[in-house]
């Protein structure tokens, strides 16, 4: 969002992750993944508004939006690439490389914060080997990020792990958490 | 902590009462409880009569503005032609609040049936629910209440037999907190970059997708089914110390507190019972410094000002801070407030949308000056620095985002200007009593 002024305030260093590895791209919306779709250009007035959750399909099929992910979505909704990628750079939950098999989220902001959000993210870095924020192990099963408040403050620490959403997450929690993650 | 808690006897649920019971979640459990009741009467009643006992209520706005609701219901003509739009912001990111998380993941029934009320008292065949993408389970238990919704003819084109058309959708966020305002939502919805609009011209004339549109929040929409049922004056009478504030409110309790959670209590209840009695007082071995009472954009409370509040809307302006959204962050004595306060400046720089120059430069260099602070190399014309820039970001926006920075920072200084000052003339914080772990 912000450009990056505050130093670290912004985007984690990806450089590790590989996407030649990920191969080329399959279309997803084919099938009953294209039906979907069709059904949720229902909901909208028009088709520039199924922009997000066709987004969502793109990185729940893939794991990430990649540009030519961008560019199906794009040729389907009427709407030009550079357009699509506008919108997905706003968003922060958009992947736009591969990431972890586990994304970790994290949150640190204030209310977490005074209740030991920090040291939940020490431990999480540390037990997943993924040696600092936003990189992902070497192993790729974890990539770890903080985020900005996750809304769930009275269970401080919440951590979200892909889709799962866990409060009360403290470090001692931590190795329990890992070693359940198949 | 467990969660949910039982309600304290001086609480009054009445939209928390079924938290916490899984089968209130199911269309049969709710109905079990009295729930599409109010709908069934609201379809048979004419959309203004509903506008009229909603104004009469004195139900105002729960998401941070307070604006009264029945009076934004009656800014949409009837008869104008267009297609109205309501829209549910259920994109609770404010730091300290996560109340419309508890009534989603608890109650979406609810939510369903205050959005077809409300879609109907304003002349709307659509409602949009838009939920932040992180709130998987409420979006899981919304997605599943509006599919069972539909199933059983209640929402659809011919809602509970009717003959009036109400679709309500569930629009899934991506991860950006100004989407929360309500003109960068609209942009959201309509597949755009959640950057804010300028008003006029406002919702009620041209929202989303251009046409006439009401936005409310998800605790407002779900306040209105028990009022249609119990009458306006049930709900007026709900208010313990200004009549301009009536019914109950959730609060959402987080930080160095003994029992955090979601509370509902009567408009006007004392704060310091609230903090000492409901929440439990502070952790062992500790005291209460500082409160933050209606989520990260609201003035930092000292105690004394806390202790006086009477928790309403004109109470917490009469109290050094505002009602905003309900989110009451505690902060004790163990607690250093330059981190707190730097952490805050630090998510409004994360989520400044950078259209405003005063609001993407001044975010990142308020927490550029505070972190220097915090970490013992902030220098003495520093303060009036963040001061300074704090006017500079005030009242001069697209937003209020901007405002919403700098008031944090700038009711910190004013209320701790001592500890401050410590850090910058070289002096480690120390919490007044040994932390406990």
């Amino acid at each position: 969002m912000t450009p990056d002024l505050v130093g670290d305030l912004e985007s984690p260093d990806y450089a590790s992750h590989d996407r030649a590895a990920h191969g080329p791209y399959t279309p997803v919306f084919t099938g009953d993944v294209k039906r979907e779709l069709d059904e949720l250009l229902t909901h909208y007035p028009t088709k520039m508004a199924a922009l997000l959750p066709a987004l969502w399909i793109v990185q729940r099929v893939h794991g990430w939006v990649s540009e030519e992910g961008m560019a199906e979505v794009a040729g389907l909704l009427e709407l030009t690439p550079a357009y699509v990628k506008g919108v997905v750079t706003f968003y922060t939950m958009y992947h736009q490389h591969p990431v972890g098999k586990y994304f970790i989220q994290v949150c640190t902001t204030s209310p977490c914060g005074i209740c030991g959000a920090e040291d939940v993210v020490k431990a999480l870095v540390r037990d997943t080997n993924t040696g600092e924020l936003g990189l992902t192990s070497p192993d790729g099963r974890f990539t770890v990020i903080e985020v900005e408040c996750l809304g769930a403050c009275g269970f401080a620490t919440p951590v979200m792990v892909n889709e799962e959403f866990i409060e009360s997450m403290t470090p001692d929690k931590v190795p329990e958490l890992l070693a359940r993650l198949p | 902590m467990g969660y949910p808690h039982h309600p304290n006897p001086r609480e009054t649920t009445v939209l928390s009462k079924h938290f916490g019971e899984a089968d209130a979640r199911t269309l049969d459990g709710w109905k079990k409880r009295g729930g599409y009741k109010a709908l069934e009467k609201a379809l048979g009643m004419q959309p203004a009569e509903i506008v009229n006992i909603v104004k009469e209520s004195g139900l105002r706005g729960r998401g941070g503005a307070g604006f009264p609701t029945g009076m934004k219901w009656s800014f949409m003509k009837p008869g104008d032609g267009k297609p109205h739009y309501l829209c549910c912001n259920a994109d609770e990111s404010e730091p300290g609040t996560f109340k419309d998380r508890e009534l989603m993941r608890w109650t979406p029934h609810a939510l369903v049936e205050g959005c077809a009320i409300g879609a109907y008292a304003i002349g709307a065949e659509t409602a949009y629910v838009y939920i932040r993408g992180e709130f998987t389970e409420p979006l899981h238990w919304m997605e599943q209440a509006v599919k069972e919704a539909y199933a059983a003819g209640i929402i659809g084109k011919n809602a509970m037999g009717s003959g009036k058309r109400i679709d309500v959708h569930v629009h899934k966020g991506a991860g950006a907190y100004i989407c929360g305002e309500e003109t960068a939502l609209m942009e959201s919805l309509e597949g755009r970059r959640g950057n804010p609009r300028i008003k006029p011209p406002f919702p009620a004339v041209s929202g989303v997708f251009g046409m006439p549109t009401t936005i409310n929040n998800v605790e407002t929409l779900i306040a209105a089914a028990p009022i249609l049922m119990n009458g306006a004056d049930w709900y007026k009478k709900m208010s313990l110390s200004n009549p301009k504030s009536t019914g109950t409110k959730l609060f959402s309790v987080c930080g160095n507190v003994q029992r955090p959670g979601t509370y509902e209590v009567v408009m006007g209840f004392p704060f310091k019972e609230f903090l000492y009695d409901l929440c439990g007082g502070p952790l062992h071995g500790r005291k209460f410094k500082a409160v933050i009472p209606g989520g990260a954009s609201v003035p930092i409370q000292t105690m004394d000002e806390a202790e006086g509040t009477l928790m309403d809307y004109e109470g917490f302006v009469a109290g050094g801070s505002m009602l905003g959204s309900g989110g009451v962050i505690v902060i004790d004595d163990a607690q250093p407030m330059v981190t707190v306060i730097a952490r805050l400046a630090r998510f409004f720089a994360h989520e400044s949308c950078g259209q405003c120059t005063q609001c993407r430069e001044g975010t990142a260099w308020t927490t550029k000056i505070l972190e220097r602070i915090r970490d013992g190399e902030g220098t003495v014309e520093d303060l009036d620095t963040l001061l300074d820039i704090g006017e500079q970001m005030t009242g001069k926006t697209i937003c209020v985002l901007s405002d919403s920075c700098a008031v944090p920072v700038i009711s910190g200084i004013k209320k701790f200007r001592g500890e401050f000052e410590a850090l910058i003339q070289g002096r480690r914080f120390h919490p007044v009593t040994a932390a406990v772990a």
